[in-house]
């Protein structure tokens, strides 16, 4: 039974977009502030910090979570996926969520925008064709204070439709 | 919005969690999901000297269904419970309320028994277990007991439990054959905490509310069949009973047009739903 005390650092590793990457947390450190303060992954972007905002929405194990309301400690040999891990090839070209985002202004300052895309990630691999209710059941998730929301659903709408085809070519 | 400083330990059994409890008392607390207590700890609501981590711990991870009811242990996700509730004509109260707690992203982390640990009075899941009149099971060190979900909640984000007791498990009566069951909720936003929340079980001989958001605790009530002459009166009652207050999400007067309302919607659609 590990007991970790309060003042010191621990080793926590995980997975990252696939990378096997270790640091140090102490008890109390946020899983969104791990990620950001100790790995240097900022595409995480932390709002509320209550699970209220979304902003900070990551895939722990494939599934859509807060980082802000997971510990570091937690998550050690979990599956942690970002928007770092969106770009097909590092960081050079958008992904396909991210370029329907940009096509169709589904963002203006940005700040919301990682959580939802991995919010998205996450529903569109489960429930691939998830409907347009769904969808917006799923996003109500999230807190945008630019777009008003519409063009994040069309954004989400057509990179759904993107996927469907990428699928049917593969 | 951090936490204050805290040891953690990642219990690997029951036993483990119990020595825990028992030797840290209320310095103490459980943490499985976190969705609820990992908001207090970052807006320092919460201050435990320990956490005592329960998702490794695999005796408590299951769902058991038998004659008596739906066992959901401890380290049950609320999103591992609506997926089975789908999928099994048991708890189909459960399936219609369940949606209604918080968010996907954050259903994909929260315990059913963390929520119902947590006792917030505007809260779905408390409430389904008293509606349904399901119980906890409580274990300390030395002595394991079962109490009723009615003699569980006992003030806001207060209850029954021990400070070194753990919960278990919840367990959720099976649906009864011939009996009908929705749930309702009036919020500002989807996913956010209900202003007024109703659960109903309609069966042959009458009807069982449960109402949530406006006392202290959840509460239920037996009232009459909706075309009984005396069923508005009795409605109106169980609403002025609650003590509705004013806060700044609703007035009192609101709240209890509310339990009106939505109370006679809930209870008319478990009338349909009856099987």
């Amino acid at each position: 039974m590990p007991k970790l005390s309060a003042h010191l650092r621990h080793p926590v590793a995980l997975t990252l977009n696939g990378r096997k990457v270790e640091g140090l947390a102490e008890p109390r450190t946020l899983l969104s502030d791990f990620l950001r303060h100790e790995l240097g992954a900022t595409g995480t972007h932390v709002g509320c910090e209550h699970g209220v905002c979304g902003a900070c929405t990551v895939l722990i194990d494939g599934v859509p979570a807060r980082a802000c309301l997971a510990l570091a400690v937690q998550s050690d040999g979990a599956q942690v996926e970002t928007v770092e891990g969106l770009s097909p090839d590092g960081g050079h070209t958008l992904g396909v969520l991210q370029e329907s985002f940009r096509q169709h202004h589904g963002l203006q300052c940005g700040f919301c925008t990682p959580g939802i895309l991995m919010s998205l990630e996450g529903f569109l691999r489960a429930q691939p064709d998830a409907s347009e209710q769904a969808l917006k059941d799923m996003l109500s998730g999230h807190l945008c204070r630019c777009t008003g929301y519409v063009t994040i659903i069309k954004a989400a709408l057509h990179a759904q439709q993107r996927l469907k085809e990428e699928r049917a070519h593969a | 919005m951090k936490p204050a400083p805290f040891d953690y330990v990642r219990a690997e059994s029951r036993e483990e969690v119990l020595a825990q409890l028992h030797e840290h008392g209320d310095q103490a607390r459980i943490i499985a999901g976190g969705q609820s207590l990992v908001p207090m700890l970052n807006m320092r609501l919460a201050k435990p000297g320990v956490l005592v981590d329960v998702m490794q711990v695999a005796s408590l991870s299951g769902i058991e269904a038998s004659d008596a009811g739906i066992r959901v242990g401890a380290g049950v996700r609320q999103a591992t419970l609506l997926d089975w509730a789908g999928r099994d004509p048991r708890l189909p109260l459960l399936v219609k309320a369940l949606p209604w707690v918080g968010h996907t992203q954050t259903r994909n982390r929260g315990t059913v028994v963390g929520s119902i640990a947590h006792a917030d009075p505007s809260a779905e899941q408390p409430l389904c277990l008293l509606t349904l009149g399901g119980s906890l099971q409580l274990r300390h060190r030395k002595k394991a007991r079962s109490i009723p979900a009615a003699e569980f909640f006992v003030g806001m984000m207060a209850t029954a439990r021990g400070d070194t007791e753990l919960i278990e498990s919840v367990t959720f009566p099976a649906a009864q054959p011939g009996a009908g069951y929705a749930f309702g909720e009036v919020a500002r936003r989807h996913g956010d905490f209900a202003i007024v929340a109703c659960a109903a079980v309609a069966t042959g001989e009458g009807i069982r509310l449960g109402v949530g958001g406006v006392a202290d605790i959840p509460t239920v009530r037996e009232l009459p069949l909706p075309g009984a002459s005396d069923f508005d009166d009795a409605l109106n009652q169980y609403a002025w009973d609650l003590d509705a207050r004013d806060d700044l999400h609703a007035s009192a007067r609101y709240r209890r047009e509310l339990v009106r309302r939505l109370g006679r919607e809930t209870i008319e659609e478990a009338l349909r739903c009856r099987n």
